[in-house]
């Protein structure tokens, strides 16, 4: 039998009070997958990340993490959190924040042992931030603090990863170390799903892309799903010209890939 | 006047002097500011009585009053080294300087009419023995100073009114129509530390706090409207006084405390009562807009795929008791038609589900 | 004289520095979770339960001044404090500045109260509750003291036993949510320690002036070091120590109370903190930021001598003052910290560039003109911007970064503006 898909959401709605975030989002994501999900601010992106990995509460409907409550499966999932979500001034360096990564799990409450610091260190080597191994957080840029949450992801040795905006604020060089860092991901079977901001670069990046306004737009495959018609729905007529420009990227982008 | 009336008087006059400031700590979320500055003017309250051999005149509650204003800059000082953040800038600076006051106390409290309980919770009652005269009338001189006192902040206010709703509600409006907010600022840290300097000798460092900040929450649990909200926090305030009084006189304990004590009855029953942010009245609500989300997400899932009552419970993991009685509520009010695919959303239905969402 | 053979004494210092262990550990997750004040309003809140435990000791004729039962007491309404804050701000729009307000005040005015109604009944003076006020660690016995080692003790136990989960809670606690750790728990836990480390200090320092203990060693340690483990014992270490300093000093003299001697202690290493703390200390940024400026001011002196250097190639030819002058950055001072330095050389009233000075000039105007050309290529500036940017750069930019610049631009001859970029130093 074959693997059951990595994120199944049912029917899932979220409120705070009862002012509604997500509304009656039903969707399966499919494995070894670079996912975006986009939409408007207050579109419930993060939140559906967050109903994902349970960390809101439900009013109806229900999440399978490969096929299981995510209790059963968090062990093979990773999670990325916003980089404004932390105080950058606490006391602690790279290491230990990769280090993290390793408490999940069982019996790691002694100490690290060293099997979780090489997996550390190595998570650490693949975002190629060894040389700031030992550095306080607070003295890292925004791009190396985005690598550090990656890295600690990383050590979790997870098979799906769900990163909020990992995009967000980091520097150029850093952005394309994050995209290459996603496709070896995915050259290794793993799922990974991002909030995305940047409607310009979702055709170039990923796979698969979920509209979300609150309801769920469309989710799917990028060249089936990111249309103008799909964008506009989703966007409403607010952002006209970032449409326009998505819509433009897209051509291109399909052009090369015809082309090429 | 009788000695019973002097007491009321004083304490409701403080009460009053405190709300007004209180009000502004309470919207502009500086609560804890108030907090520090009531406790850090004691070194300045000591030393001026030192120098001057006397409580409440008018050297003592400007010196004292400026030790407050030193108090936020270094506070402010302290956080824009950004090696602290502002909480633990508020809990380093102000018990450093209370406790040099507390040390003043201890040491000088045989010489001058200042101890450590009045350090605490104040004397309210000595307030009816301390005269002063006044053309051919003796009046009492603490209810005199924190008349004086509400007084002084009710004109302040009235005269900074549009600057300080400007600053509280909008400090980016402020700054962009060129109010500074640092004046602002300071004239309502000013005002604070003049209030809980008068205030002191009656209701003590700690207590004022009560004074400050309880009136002013428990009023803006009541209103949104900043001139309802100062008239009602002076309202709770002197009620909170008069009956903690009452309450004093009856059980034969300090003055002050039954005092702060009452202030938090009323905010208790605010708590409860009040009705847009009181427990009872937001329990209702709740339930009334939990049955409409409900009402509301059932028709949202009919929309995307018609079904009967079974199907609807399975899909949105809810019991079927629930689900049953929603679905009772939707038939009986016509917002589903019912077909042989299963039931879905009438016209009616969807205008409801766009009205909750709206909300 | 101190005498620490006096057994009064010996119980004040170990008390105070049993409590300053505790309080400076978990003061330490409190500060960074910027629950700072939580401790002040909970030791207020404790206040009525002391009263209460003493009412309802002497109600059931046990031993009213038991400290477990007046602990047990002291914990019960702190508690029942911070639950108030937390449903305050849950349920309501108040704020959680306010609702710690509205907790300290009223629990505290309960507490003086009930503290009144006591003193009526003439129980106060033998209980001693007003000790709890402002600390009287003059009144701790070897049975409240061995209370307090055995409470410390299990806290600190814990404190050992979960460290890596309250790291990890207070620095990302979604993530620890996503790893499946039990939050809620945790953070109920934590806040029971806080609690306990709070009430466990009431009878030394008071509750007026507990929150002190909790939060300056942590600010204080928190300058030394940027690793959460080394931070915990640093400020185990001043709590201890300020709080046997403070205890001795206020056991030295009569009418001073224990709480306020130490809490100027602690201050007092806060300030030192602050000020001379290395990395982080106040004082040596501001060294610092001293030494930059005359490096600066030197470097664009050296500069400057290069540059009428390039007008007739004559790079060590004494220069007058008053071109210097003209050009910007002569002072006085600048000059005498050159010439110190070996870099330039006086004579009369002009000035030259010495081997040394050559070298480093050289050095700066290559990284004037290297960064210039860089940013004109890579990013496309406009020629006025770059000599601005360059300006500050070329005192800011390591070698190393330097040299992998250089490299990329395939070592240039000449900057954007067409000046030669020099290569060493002329004969």
């Amino acid at each position: 039998m074959s693997e059951p898909a990595p994120v199944e959401v049912h029917d899932v709605t979220v409120a705070y009070h009862t002012k509604p975030v997500l509304w009656d989002v039903d969707l399966t994501l499919p494995g070894g997958k670079l996912v975006a999900i986009v939409g408007p601010n207050g579109a419930g992106k993060s939140t559906l990340l967050k109903a994902i990995l349970n960390l809101v509460p439900l009013s109806s409907g229900y999440v399978r993490v490969f096929g299981k409550p995510y209790n059963e499966m968090r062990q093979r999932v990773a999670y990325v959190p916003q980089r404004e979500s932390v105080d950058w001034d606490f006391p602690a360096s790279v290491l230990d924040v990769v280090l993290m990564g390793r408490y999940g799990r069982p019996g790691w409450f002694r100490r690290p042992r060293a099997a979780d610091r090489a997996r550390a260190e190595e998570a650490i080597d693949r975002v190629d931030m060894t040389a700031y191994r030992d550095r306080q957080i607070s003295r890292l840029s925004g791009g190396q603090q985005q690598r550090t949450f990656l890295a600690r992801a990383l050590a979790q040795d997870a098979d799906l990863y769900l990163m909020d905006e990992p995009f967000a604020g980091v520097d150029a060089l850093t952005e394309r170390a994050i995209v290459a860092l996603l496709r070896e991901l995915r050259k290794n079977g793993r799922t990974v799903v991002c909030v995305h901001h940047d409607l310009q670069t979702v055709p170039e990046y990923f796979d698969w892309v979920t509209l979300l306004n609150m309801r769920l737009v469309r989710s799917g495959p990028v060249d089936e799903v990111f249309t103008a018609e799909n964008l506009h729905m989703t966007y409403g007529g607010r952002l006209a010209i970032l449409e326009r420009a998505a819509t433009d990227y897209l051509k291109d982008a399909r052009g090369a890939a015809r082309g090429g | 006047m009788s000695s019973h009336g002097i007491i009321i008087l004083t304490g409701v006059l403080a009460a009053a002097a405190c709300a007004l400031p209180g009000t502004f700590l309470v919207l502009r979320r500086m609560s804890l500011i108030g907090d520090a500055i009531s406790h850090a003017v004691l070194p300045g309250i000591v030393l001026a009585v030192l120098i001057t051999g006397e409580l409440n005149s008018w050297p003592v509650l400007v010196g004292a009053g400026a030790v407050g204003l030193l108090t936020v800059f270094l506070i402010e000082s302290l956080r824009n080294t950004r090696r602290v953040k502002e909480d633990a800038a508020i809990a380093i600076v102000f018990p450093a300087l209370f406790a040099l006051g507390v040390l003043m106390v201890a040491q000088f409290a045989s010489q001058k009419h200042i101890d450590q309980e009045c350090v605490l919770y104040g004397e309210i009652a000595y307030s009816r023995h301390d005269t002063i005269m006044m053309g051919a009338f003796e009046v009492a001189r603490a209810p005199l100073v924190l008349g004086a006192v509400a007084l002084f902040n009710l004109i302040l206010i009235l005269v900074f009114y549009k600057e300080l709703k400007v600053a509280t509600f909008d400090p980016a409006h402020a700054a962009a129509i060129g109010l500074s907010p640092v004046i602002v600022h300071y004239v309502l840290m000013g005002s604070v530390s003049l209030t809980t300097v008068a205030s002191f000798e009656s209701v003590g460092a700690i207590l004022v706090v009560a004074f400050l900040i309880v009136p002013a929450a428990a009023a803006h649990l009541w209103t949104d409207r900043l001139p309802v909200m100062l008239a009602l926090a002076v309202l709770i305030g002197g009620a909170g006084a008069a009956g903690g009084y009452w309450l004093a006189a009856d059980i034969g304990a300090s003055i002050a405390g039954c005092m702060a004590v009452m202030m938090g009855v009323l905010f208790a029953f605010s708590w409860l009562a009040a009705p847009r942010e009181g427990v009872l009245g937001r329990f209702i609500r709740l339930r009334r807009s939990r049955t409409r989300f409900a009402n509301a997400l059932v028709l949202e899932r009919l929309e995307h795929s018609p079904a009967d009552a079974a199907t609807l419970a399975t899909t949105l993991a809810w019991p079927r008791a629930k689900v049953d009685e929603i679905v009772g509520f939707l038939t009986r009010e016509e917002l589903v038609v019912v077909e042989p695919g299963g039931m879905r959303p009438s016209p009616r239905g969807a205008a409801y589900v766009r009205r909750v969402v709206s909300d | 004289m101190i005498d620490f053979f006096d057994p009064t004494l010996r119980n004040v210092a170990l008390g105070s520095g049993v409590l300053g262990v505790i309080a400076g550990a978990l003061g330490c997750f409190a500060v960074l979770r910027r629950q700072s004040l939580l401790g002040d309003a909970l030791a207020h809140a404790a206040l009525p339960g002391v009263c209460l435990a003493f009412l309802f000791g002497t109600h059931m004729g046990l031993d009213p001044k038991q400290p477990l039962l007046l602990l047990g007491g002291a914990l019960v309404t702190a508690w029942i404090g911070t639950m108030l804050v937390l449903a305050m701000t849950r349920t309501t729009r108040i704020k959680e500045d306010a609702a710690l307000g509205i907790v300290l005040s009223v629990f505290f005015g309960a507490g003086i109260v009930l503290l009144t109604l006591l003193q009526k009944g003439g129980a106060t003076n033998q209980a001693g509750l007003d000790r709890f006020l402002f600390g009287q660690a003059a009144s701790l016995l070897p049975r409240d003291i061995a209370t307090m080692a055995i409470l410390g003790g299990a806290v600190l136990l814990t404190l050992f036993f979960y460290f890596k989960d309250f790291q990890v809670l207070v620095f990302d606690s979604a993530y620890a949510r996503s790893l499946g750790l039990p939050v809620r728990r945790l953070e109920i836990l934590l806040t029971s320690l806080i609690v306990v480390a709070v009430v466990v200090g009431l009878q030394t320092v008071g509750v007026v002036l507990m929150a002190a203990l909790i939060v300056a060693p942590a600010a204080a340690a928190r300058q030394w070091t940027d690793r959460l483990g080394v931070m915990v014992l640093l400020a185990s270490g001043f709590g201890a120590l300020s709080g046997v300093a403070g205890a001795t000093i206020s056991a030295t003299k009569r009418r001073l109370p224990t709480g306020p001697t130490i809490v100027l202690a602690v201050s007092a290493l806060v300030l030192i903190s602050l000020l001379f703390a290395p990395r982080r200390g106040i004082v040596w940024a501001a060294f610092r930021r001293v030494r930059t400026r005359r490096r600066v001011r030197l470097e664009n002196l050296l500069k400057d001598l290069w540059r009428l250097g390039e007008l007739d190639s004559r790079f060590d030819a004494l220069r007058a003052i008053t071109d210097l002058m003209a050009v910007r950055s002569a002072l006085p001072a600048t000059m005498r910290h050159a010439r110190n330095a070996g870099l330039v050389a006086v004579e009369g009233t002009g000035i030259r560039l010495t081997k040394a000075g050559l070298v480093r000039a050289a050095a700066i105007v290559r990284n004037h003109r290297i960064w210039e050309l860089y940013l004109s290529r890579r990013l496309d500036l406009a020629d006025d911007h770059l000599h601005r940017d360059a300006e500050e750069m070329e005192h800011a930019l390591d070698s190393e970064v330097m040299e992998a610049i250089d490299r990329a631009l395939g070592r240039p001859t000449t900057d954007p503006h067409g000046r030669p970029i020099p290569r060493g130093v002329p004969a």
